[in-house]
């Protein structure tokens, strides 16, 4: 997992360079609590354009920093997650609650 | 009407979350033998990673212990069994309802026995408190080159 973070636009990047089960979760759940929780940004983006696996693990993993964020006014988002993430956070309802954006329009499969 | 087996495996592993991984690759490269299509293979692997993270996460929760897996292929099937020796679910129907957690804390969804049901055709949970639990689900192959 990779962190940026812009400070005047008070935007906070997790780009996820792993396969998201819950072993990774596990190991990066720590680090993005600790991040969003030091610098209390405007909007968490979840970058997902390099992840190719996800299972239940990450839709705890996206629930879990949408509420912590929440809790002081910030939002949250993900971006290009590919159509079979989406399938799985439709199926438990986080696509309602938070907004998935794709930045390309190429078809991610796997 | 029996099926003929084409091919069987079984593996076992400690259950540990670093082999989350290596269990669905495993499966994933075992019914590669019948030409899924790649949908098909990600819901085969998405399914085996949540039932094997329920036994790890679940089964044995302070200890490490034996996951199995056992697979078998037929012309146009996967059956696929996971099991543990473990502490078992006290109420199965309540597990696999959506959303339902007993690791809220761990910030679990509550969504794997619904992931496997709608990703596998069949999903069949025998638990015994105390003794184990015991997934079995299979799902259809269409065949992409014919």
């Amino acid at each position: 997992m990779n962190v940026k973070h812009f400070i005047e636009e008070k935007v906070l990047i997790f780009e996820i360079t792993e396969e998201l089960d819950h072993h990774v979760v596990e190991r990066i759940r720590k680090r993005t609590d600790y991040e969003i929780q030091r610098l209390m940004p405007k909007e968490v983006i979840f970058d997902f354009t390099k992840v190719k696996f996800m299972d239940s693990a990450g839709i705890g993993l996206v629930l879990g920093r949408y509420k912590q964020a929440n809790s002081f006014g910030g939002k949250l988002k993900i971006v290009n997650a590919n159509e079979r993430i989406k399938k799985i956070l439709e199926m438990s309802g986080v696509a309602k609650i938070i907004p998935i954006i794709n930045l390309d329009d190429t078809e991610k499969t796997g | 009407m029996s099926k003929k087996i084409k091919n069987e495996m079984q593996i076992e592993f400690a259950s540990k979350s670093a082999n989350e991984a290596f269990a669905r690759i495993a499966v994933a490269a075992f019914v590669s033998q019948l030409d899924p299509t790649i949908e098909e293979i990600a819901d085969i692997k998405t399914s085996v990673s949540e039932a094997v993270t329920n036994s790890i996460i679940h089964a044995y929760p302070n200890k490490d212990g034996i996951v199995k897996i056992k697979a078998i292929l037929y012309e146009d099937e996967i059956e696929i069994e996971i099991s543990d020796t473990g502490s078992g679910i006290e109420n199965v129907e309540e597990a696999r309802e959506p959303l339902f957690t007993t690791k809220g804390n761990l910030e679990r969804s509550g969504m794997g026995f619904t992931i496997m049901e709608n990703f596998m055709d069949n999903l069949k949970v025998e638990s015994i408190v105390g003794l184990g639990t015991k997934i079995s689900m299979s799902k259809k192959i269409k065949k992409e080159n014919t």
